[in-house]
Parts: structure tokens; sequence; C-alpha cells
């Protein structure tokens, strides 16, 4: 009896390192690109923030000192005080917005549905660079757009350097991102919509439901896991705004639109302060994991 | 009293269904309102460009910005380094290659176009074969350590990318990578949003499938290629599309990684124009369209598949 079962075990447990073995073979082309290009940056990153690192040297030594600095330094509190208000603004606009336009057009026809999907995917498609070339042109001091409709309309009093100025510079950024963000989310909540129990809403509407009412009621508790999923995707890329900076203002004016994202490319390719801005990318990451955990939590618990 | 009530609860139903029409198609026109203002501007003349009052449309259609855009900058159409290889015998040594092998000088746009387009489908065909063996295996398999993967890979997609390029940078500098095109199409294979894609895809697929497979006798690698593969092709479909775009569109990861004007992309060197000269804007719309356009056909051509990749990975998410 017991030696049956010795050779069973044995059986199986060879069965189970072949499985094994054939599993990481097939895993291997993919595990390779993934610890050599993600896994391994990604533990130097923590790693680093420990030294003072730059180019053509060694790194040296010197413990906690790069997120002491990073605490004293003011630029970083202004980006990270402007990285949290377009997260702030842009998440709950994006969700809103993409919420309402995809309600509208899932009750169109089916070829309407998908044509205005890709109406409001285009700015995603057209590419960072590209966008951000046509909104420069558009928010121009001279030439823009923005400020000959302002002076026609009596909006305006003189035209307005949008880009250039403090106050107006930020919201200018946030803008543009919100064009390029809710490409996404319309896509999901359009399918997520499709996806609700039909019966359930026609149940509510035979008892004398109102459409807002089967809406909030109905509709809505169903569609809580892409809710969910769209927030976190949101904020993580609103907290990764880089290239309209890059492109638009450089921070500017003023340090009215750094970002932490910018700030972070800031010090380690144009001032070499690897260690620096490793130690800002484990902070940056730690914000998103507690947000993105947050939010988690938040859904969960509704 | 009743049916009043219905009448004017469908009455209502109706007013807001149109108002909303319109609204959504009002957003529509504002939402291609950039692409038009791309594509137009491209062709406009320099006067029209910078005339306070904006012209909605070319008065006729001006190919200089395009003219320009290509007399500006210049590029090797290719170049090859064959490695020096120094074979010694019997006192005599005889050195082969160690030369380069350079291309016809032609416009930079080209050559950063072809870079582009190298460069999305390397990271697309790469990223297809590998994410489509592990999202395989991770969906079907039962192995020790497979727990710490799937993890590691959630883990990874959560985070920003951006945050390790440093390190990054400093490895591709390691490997002699920097500045070419591998640089960029490594980092996006081991992106691991497509094993997770796939993943959900296989997911789908009943086990029996592969099991009968097995039973008749396919080995391990038969049962992926002619059993599981024909069936999670939507999803690969999906996952090859999302790749080709985002690759595409992936600025920060080209900003850093190339600089050298012949390994540039076509964003990245529209950028790189817009340094030298920030205030042509016809020039800057015709690079832009020449960046976009040719993404934006990809898309609407395959764009059922974009939006099933789209909707895939987030189930569950």
């Amino acid at each position: 009896m017991s030696t049956k079962k010795i050779s069973i075990s044995q059986k199986s447990r060879r069965l189970m390192i072949r499985e094994t073995t054939t599993s990481y073979l097939f895993l291997l082309p993919f595990l390779v690109f993934f610890v050599m290009f993600v896994v391994y940056p990604m533990f130097m990153c923590v790693y680093t923030s420990f030294f003072d690192a730059t180019m053509g040297r060694e790194d040296i030594f010197i413990g906690f000192d790069n997120y002491k600095t990073l605490f004293n330094d003011e630029v970083f509190w202004v980006a990270l005080k402007n990285t949290l208000i377009i997260v702030i603004v842009s998440v709950p606009v994006t969700c809103a917005f993409s919420l309402w336009v995809a309600s509208a057009i899932s009750k169109m026809h089916v070829a309407a549905t998908s044509a205005f999907r890709c109406i409001f995917y285009l700015p995603v498609v057209t590419g960072s660079v590209a966008v951000t070339m046509v909104w420069k042109w558009m928010y121009n001091n001279y030439y823009g757009i923005f400020n000959y409709l302002g002076n026609k309309t009596g909006l305006l009093e003189q035209n307005i350097n949008w880009l250039g100025d403090e106050r107006y510079a930020l919201g200018c950024i946030i803008l543009i991102l919100l064009t390029t963000s809710v490409g996404q989310p319309i896509v999901l909540y359009v399918s997520a919509l499709d996806n609700v129990d039909k019966s359930l809403v026609e149940a509510a509407e035979v008892d004398g439901a109102t459409e807002l009412q089967a809406f909030w009621k109905i509709k809505w508790p169903q569609m809580m896991p892409t809710t969910l999923y769209i927030l976190v995707i949101t904020t993580i890329n609103s907290f990764q705004c880089f290239a309209l900076i890059q492109l638009l203002t450089l921070g500017g004016p003023n340090n009215s639109t750094m970002t932490i994202m910018y700030y972070i490319y800031y010090n380690a390719f144009k001032l070499y302060k690897y260690g620096y801005g490793n130690a800002m990318g484990v902070i940056l990451a730690i914000i998103i994991a507690i947000l993105s955990a947050v939010q988690f939590k938040m859904g969960q618990e509704k | 009293m009743n049916t009043n009530r219905l009448d004017a609860n469908a009455k209502k139903k109706r007013a807001y269904s149109i108002f909303s029409a319109v609204v959504v198609i009002i957003l529509a026109i504002l939402f291609t309102f950039p692409l038009y203002w791309i594509i137009t501007g491209s062709f406009k003349t320099g006067a029209e460009i910078n005339s306070t009052v904006p012209v909605w449309f070319p008065s006729e259609w001006d190919m200089g910005n395009y003219q320009r855009l290509m007399t500006k900058r210049t590029a090797p159409l290719f170049d090859m380094n064959i490695p020096l290889i120094s074979v010694s015998a019997f006192g005599y040594t005889l050195n082969l290659g160690g030369m380069t092998i350079t291309g016809p000088t032609v416009p930079a746009a080209i050559r950063w176009l072809i870079n582009t387009v190298f460069m999305s489908v390397g990271s697309m065909l790469i990223t297809c074969l590998t994410a489509a063996m592990a999202g395989y295996v991770l969906a079907k398999k039962r192995f020790l350590g497979k727990t710490i993967i799937f993890s590691l890979v959630v883990c990874a997609m959560a985070l920003p990318k951006q945050v390790i390029l440093i390190p990054l940078l400093r490895e591709m500098s390691a490997l002699n990578l920097y500045d070419t095109i591998w640089a960029v199409i490594f980092p996006i294979v081991g992106w691991p949003f497509g094993v997770f894609l796939l993943k959900q895809f296989a997911e789908g697929i009943p086990t029996e499938m592969v099991e009968a497979c097995r039973i008749d006798g396919a080995g391990e690698w038969r049962t992926f290629t002619d059993v599981m593969f024909p069936m999670i092709k939507p999803g690969v479909g999906a996952c090859a599309i999302f790749t080709f775009i985002n690759s595409w569109n992936d600025y920060f990861m080209q900003l850093i990684m190339l600089t050298s004007n012949k390994n540039l992309t076509i964003s990245l060197g529209i950028a790189t124009m817009q340094g030298e000269s920030s205030t042509d804007y016809g020039l800057l719309m015709a690079g832009a369209a020449l960046a976009s356009v040719p993404i934006i056909i990809v898309f609407l051509i395959f764009q059922k598949y974009f939006t099933k990749g789209i909707t895939m990975g987030a189930v569950k998410g």
C-alpha cells in the first residue's frame, strides 16, 4: 500500500517537473525581455536612489541623502502640487465626460456608435507630438485660433499668451490632456453598457422607473468594475503627462507647469543627476501605488 | 391620466435623445478639428498660416511645406555596419568586413519614417510571439512559480513606465545598444501588457481542446502552434495592433534612447525640428501630418481588433 503511494507521488512529481520545465521553455522568450528591461531596471531604480550617480564616474553611496534633498527641494513640491492638480481635475472630468458620451452614443445605431467611438479615439492615435504641435499653433499669441475666437466673440479684450502666462499655462495643458485621455474610457464604457443585464433595465422600466433612475440604480452598480479600472488608468496617465510639457512649456513659466515626470526628466537627462531622479521615481511610484490601492478599496466597499 | 404621463415621459425622452445627439456631434467636430487643422495647415502658404484671421480652408493646395520638410535635413537611406572579422592562419591574416555600407542620401523624413515602421513592426512581431507563448502557459499550465511571475506582471503594469527610464538608459549604454532602434524595441517587448491580454484570451479557450490534442499524441509545441495559436488569433490581432500603435507613438522612450539624426523616428524628428524652427507652423504641420496620417489609417483599418484589445485587457483588470 505504502509503496504504491510513493510511486504515485513520484510519478506526479516527475509530471510536475516536466510541466514546469516545458512551461518555462514557453515563458523563456518573454522572461528574457521582461527581466532584463523591466524587472531589473525596476530594482536598479530603487537601488540607485541611494547613490550619488552621474555620467562617467562610479556611483557613490550616500544613503538617504537624495530623499533628504528631495524633501527640501521647493521645485519638487511645486511639481508635486501641479501633478496633483492635474490628477484631481482631469480624472473626474475624464470619467464623467466619457460616461456621458458613452451612454449617449451607445443608444445610437451600431454604425454611429462605432464611428463616434473612433472619432473620440482619434487624438490618442494621432500621437502626442503631432497633437502638441497643432495645439501649440492654436494657442499661439498672434496667429492662434483661440485668441481669434475669443476676440471675435468678445470674451477676450486683448490677446492672451496662453502658454506663456502663469495663470493659464497649466489649464491649457490640462485641456489638451483631457482630449487625449477620454478615448479609452469611452470604448470601455460603451462595451460595459452593452454588457449590462437588459432584462433588469426592462423590468425597472415596466415598474415605472425613469431613465435616470434606471441608470443610477441598475446600470451604474453593474459598471463599477469598469469605472474602477478607468479611474486607475486615468490616474496613472495623468501622472505620466510628459510630452505636452516637454514640447510646450518646459515646465515654465516660473515652474507653473512643472510636473514630477518632467522634473525627473530634467534632473536625470539635463543635469545628469541619475540618483536624484531615481529617488523621485521611487516616490512617484509609491504615490501611484497608494492611490491605486485606495481606489480599489473604495470600489470594493461600494 | 396615466397615458398622459407616459406621453409626456416619451416626449421628454425624445427631446433628451435629440439634445444629446446634437451635443455629441458638436463634440465630435471639436475632437476632429485638431486633425483637420494639421492636414489643411500642412498645405497652407506662409501668409495663410501666419494670418491673424484664420484661413479655414487653404485657397490653393501649396506643397511648399512638404518641400521644406524634405530638403531641410538629409540622411542616408540605410546603413549597415559589418563588424571586422580577422582570420589568422599560417602566418597570414585575412580581414573580412569591418566596413559600413551606406545607402544613397535621401530626405531625413523618409529615413525617419523607415525607422518608425521598422521599430513598430519589429516590436509588434516580437511582442506577439513572446506574449502568445507566455500567455498560453500562464492560462493553461500549472507549474512552480506561476503565481510569482503573474504578480510581477500585474505589478509592472501598474507602475509608470517612465520611472525605469534612467536605469534603462544606463543598461542600454552598457549593452552598446544606446542610440539604436533596438533600445526602443526591447523595453516595449518586455512590457507585460500583451502577456496579460493574451492570458485573458487563452483562458476563454476550453482546456479540453488542449488536452484532446495532447492525448492524440501531439507534442507541446505542436499543441501550441496547431491548436492554441489559431484559437487565440483574434487576441493576437488585438495585441499586434495595440503594440504597433503604442510603439509608434511612444515619444518618451524614443526621446531618451535615440540621438543621432539618422536614427530618429518620425515623431522625434518633428519634435527636433520644432526646436530649430519653432514658429514655422507650416513645416511643423507637414511633419505632424506625415507622422500621424499613416498611423491613423492603420487604426481605422484595424479598429475592430483594437477596440477588442482595449476591452479584453480591462476585464478583471
